[in-house]
């Protein structure tokens, strides 16, 4: 039986003509740091703010710990929000802010210091307690956000896009202390963001989200290595799509024929096997082994020549032009050496190759 | 931008300025100016200073009893028309309203009425249904005109103030009264200020609206009007009128100082 | 996982109560008008009612102290079959448009300079400007019957100065001592609508315009005037449609060639004692102002697009 915190089912959302969250049903496990991902408008804020009671689902229902909470608002609701500008009252410091929830606790003063005090020292900010709210930079409100939300020890921890405005140093960095502490407290995150590189840094499980529909829930190996259709492919990481058919079976592995690539033999996947099935074969950009000599097979192969080039520091991205195609493969590759001078020889001919295991077919309709 | 001029050689703004300013001014100031003038008529030339204005101002019955009647209008209409204006403030300000626009356009139509035609529109209603005229017809009609103003002040107070406070205030637990008391109201509260203090003024000044809506308890504007038919009551009604002028200077600077220090801290654990 | 074998009793007693609470919680205007119904209320009450009621007032005939409560249309036809009430009518409105086009004119620079030319303690300015409001309104006007006057204090003073022998007579008791004495009036409602219009609008508009060439003059006439326009709208609606009903300061400063439509109503209400004709009066008078702002609404419509 699985232990889920948060259940969906068939939820939906429409704000006058525009359906913004259509038939979402999927559960949360205990624990877990689950994200929803996903670009502008593609519904993950509203199903945030509908298990947090801000907006009411016009179809199906949310569980939260097996209660449906649709006749809840949000103030008597087990679960808190860290909103995306924070929303840190202005007109009370630090103290004032982390405390404000705890009215209703019955703990006494001195109770209530002590919680204050340690939660403090789990936010990194100890000493801090009576600063002003105006006097904070933004990630110190981020983290009194945090504490906020935790001292009233939720079942579940709501995070609105919530590394947004921060710098990209100070963003990873607190990703990396995000992750601890859910790890260290134990609490559900749901946690809301457009950045997938962040959704794959911090998640157990990721909930891939456009238009309205939920379009996979995996975890983020399972979501890079294999996605399941063409956009979750296309919006996380970089991904070369090759235009195929399915031209035959040979035992494990099937032949398909793609544009650019012509005749290959790939893995064999459920669903995709029936000849004259139209598919993508989806190739990661990093997955590619560079020759400037033949190779001599024509499995796992293409032929090109080499293009621009760009230098991303820790990286660098290469266009190869390949016949059949007018978009270049994009192809790239760690800077291990200066060496790698060899690469940017535009004009070249050179040979791509392959393993098994990096392609992926994907439906394509 | 241009340097700055040296205080002695003004721009041609700076000069049409203090012009248009002295315009303003002027008709205002001969009133104090008179105030103190030791003679029955209002022209030059001056003929001593003399307090005596002053002392027949505050021993008027008649004057002091309007005073107050205007002060207890005033206060009760900006009590009234603030709370009416804070709420209307948060349904326009928080809320999808479809249709918006004509109800806003609606609530405002006070702004742009001649006086007049308001205050007869009311007079026939009133006696119409057979209400008799008094204080409280004319508190409620000021109500009518103070309200849009009081919504706009809130209004442009409330749009400034990020709704997700509200939204955190409740997602911690506290009902939606108990936000508004630790949360919105205490962020507002210069707006709200603001607000009772414009609508006291317009209240307090008004003529139009009172004359035609109260019966024998003359407001102080009424009570100015019918002192100007009679010369000898003129320089203590500008006794008055000069102490009017003074006293809200005073308050306009006491709340605009209050305002300055803007959103207060609360010390530790805002509880 | 069943939701209702979860808690069968709390899913069938108050449901039909969890779901009406539902309702209300999930539809955001019915929260958001619930709100607003005092006050929508009120002034439906205070506002909507007594025009409707006016505007049937006006179709009643006045015996005396009683009204005569059936429909007639004599009121309008006697409106329009004395020339004097319409000749009023048409100078109350000549004189609100001349002064609103004074009292805008004159405020605009006034605006411009606190917005654009000071850097600091515009709000010590724009207090400045309306201090003088504070004073009572009659008594504004009351003191410029006293500055106007025959033995007022222009007169007098010039008098005392030795440039004058005889007091001039022309300063008082005419419309145009009613239009200066409004246009002082309606200063500070003019100064800040456009003040606000201005305010908002965004420095590096003004530096592209320079930057593609044209000089500070053209400048203004080509980004600053048009968007502020909003601005100089609101404040000659603000400063019109009161003015045309005004009957304080036609009564005080006017004299009988400065009379306007408002003195005309409100002697219909005091002495002449005709409500159902005053009220007519108010209608046909209403009317037309909304058709005279109507037109000039659109006429600035026009205006934009042909600069634009």
């Amino acid at each position: 039986m699985s232990d889920a915190i948060i259940s969906f089912q068939g939820v939906g959302k429409r704000f006058g003509q525009v359906k913004a969250v259509d038939n979402a049903s999927f559960d949360i496990q205990r624990g877990e740091f689950f994200s929803l991902l996903g670009p502008s408008g593609c519904g993950k804020t509203t199903l945030l703010r509908m298990v947090a009671g801000f907006e009411i689902p016009d179809s199906g229902e949310i569980l939260i710990d097996g209660e449906p909470m649709s006749a809840t608002p949000p103030n008597k609701r087990p679960v808190n929000m860290v909103f995306q500008n924070y929303a840190i009252f202005p007109h009370l410091d630090v103290r004032g802010n982390i405390a404000f929830g705890m009215r209703k606790s019955g703990l006494s003063r001195a109770e209530l210091d002590k919680r204050i005090d340690e939660v403090l020292e789990l936010i990194k900010l100890p000493g801090y307690g009576s600063r002003g709210a105006a006097e904070l930079s933004g990630g110190q409100r981020q983290r009194v956000a945090l504490a906020r939300a935790l001292i009233k020890q939720p079942k579940v921890l709501l995070l609105d896009e919530p590394l947004g405005a921060l710098d990209k140093k100070l963003r990873e960095q607190m990703q990396i202390e995000l992750r601890q502490l859910q790890q260290q407290i134990g609490i559900t995150f749901l946690f809301v963001t457009h950045d997938q590189e962040e959704a794959l840094t911090l998640s157990d499980q990721i909930a891939v989200m456009s238009e309205g529909n939920v379009m996979e829930i995996a975890s983020p190996g399972d979501l890079y290595e294999s996605p399941n259709s063409r956009f979750v492919a296309d919006f996380i990481g970089s991904m070369n799509f090759f235009e195929a058919e399915i031209s035959g079976a040979q035992g494990d592995k099937v032949e398909i024929t793609a544009r650019g690539i012509g005749k290959t033999l790939v893995r064999r996947q459920e669903g995709l096997d029936a000849t004259g099935q139209k598919v993508w074969v989806a190739i990661r950009p990093e997955k590619f082994q560079p020759f400037f000599t033949d190779p001599g097979t024509s499995e796992n192969t293409l032929a090109g020549t080499l293009g621009p080039s760009a230098y991303l520091g820790d990286r660098s991205h290469f266009y190869v032009h390949i016949e059949g195609r007018d978009e270049p493969v994009l192809v790239a590759l760690q800077n291990l050496t200066r060496a790698m001078n060899d690469m940017r020889r535009p004009n070249q001919p050179i040979w791509l190759q392959w393993t098994d295991e990096a392609v992926c077919t994907l439906p394509r309709s | 931008m241009s340097k700055r001029r040296p205080w002695w050689r003004p721009s041609g703004f700076m000069i049409y300025a203090v012009i248009y300013l002295t315009f303003i001014y002027l008709p205002v100031l001969f009133l104090p100016l008179f105030s103190f003038n030791n003679s029955k008529y209002i022209a030059f030339p001056l003929k001593g200073f003399t307090l005596k204005w002053y002392e027949q101002m505050i021993n008027s019955p008649d004057m002091l009893e309007a005073l107050m009647n205007s002060v207890k209008v005033g206060i009760t209409v900006a009590i009234l028309s603030t709370m009416l204006g804070l709420l209307a403030a948060k349904a326009v300000t928080r809320y999808r309203l479809p249709g918006r626009g004509p109800v806003m356009g609606f609530i405002m139509v006070p702004l742009v009425i001649p006086g007049i035609i308001l205050a007869i529109s009311l007079l026939i209603l009133i006696t119409q249904v057979d209400i008799p005229l008094s204080l409280w017809t004319v508190g409620f009609s000021h109500m009518l005109l103070c309200t849009p103003f009081a919504m706009l002040v809130l209004i442009s107070r409330m749009e400034g103030f990020d709704k997700s406070l509200e939204e955190a205030g409740l997602d911690l637990g506290e009902s939606a009264w108990m936000t508004f008391w630790r949360v919105t109201f205490p962020i507002v509260l210069p707006g709200i200020v603001a607000s009772l203090l414009l609508t006291f003024t317009i209240s307090f000044d008004e003529f139009v609206l009172a004359f035609f809506l109260t019966s024998t308890d003359p407001t102080l504007p009424i009570y100015i009007w019918s002192s100007l038919r009679f010369p000898t009551k003129i320089p203590a009604v500008l006794a008055l009128g000069a102490t009017i002028f003074i006293l809200s200077f005073v308050v306009v600077s006491f709340s605009e100082w209050f305002r300055r220090r803007g959103v207060k801290l609360e010390s530790s654990s805002g509880i | 996982m069943t939701q209702a074998s979860l808690n069968p009793d709390r899913s069938n007693r108050s449901s039909l109560g969890l779901s009406i609470r539902k309702r209300f919680l999930s539809s955001e205007p019915l929260r958001g008008y619930s709100l607003l119904s005092p006050t929508l209320l009120t002034m439906l009450f205070g506002l909507a009612m007594p025009l409707l009621v006016l505007f049937g007032l006006s179709f009643w005939l006045q015996d005396y102290v009683d009204f005569i409560k059936t429909f007639s249309l004599q009121n309008y036809s006697d409106f329009f079959a004395k020339p004097i009430y319409s000749a009023i009518l048409m100078k109350s409105i000549r004189i609100s448009a001349m002064v609103t086009l004074v009292t805008v004119l004159l405020a605009y620079p006034m605006a411009y300079f606190i917005a654009f030319r000071i850097k600091s303690n515009k709000l010590v300015w724009l207090i400045l400007i309306t201090v003088p409001f504070w004073t009572s309104y009659l008594l504004r006007v009351f003191a410029w019957k006293l500055m106007l006057g025959y033995n007022g204090v222009v007169n007098s003073g010039l008098k005392s100065l030795g440039l004058i022998s005889e007091p001039l007579e022309f300063l008082l008791y005419n419309p145009t001592a009613v239009a200066i004495t409004l246009a002082h009036a309606w200063a500070a409602f003019a100064i800040l609508p456009i003040y606000v219009s201005l305010e908002k609008i965004d420095r590096s508009l003004l530096e592209a315009s320079r930057d593609l060439g044209e000089n500070a003059f053209m400048s203004f006439i080509r980004v600053t005037l048009p968007l502020s326009m909003p601005g100089v709208i609101a404040a000659s609606l603000l400063v019109f449609i009161p003015t045309v009903g005004d009957y304080v300061t036609p009564s005080l400063v006017g004299g009988p060639s400065g009379i306007m439509i408002g003195n005309i109503i409100q002697s219909m209400f005091g002495k002449a004692f005709n409500w159902p004709l005053g009220a007519a009066i108010s209608v046909i008078s209403m009317l037309t102002v909304t058709a005279m702002v109507c037109l000039f609404l659109w006429g600035t419509h026009r205006l934009r697009r042909a600069v634009a």
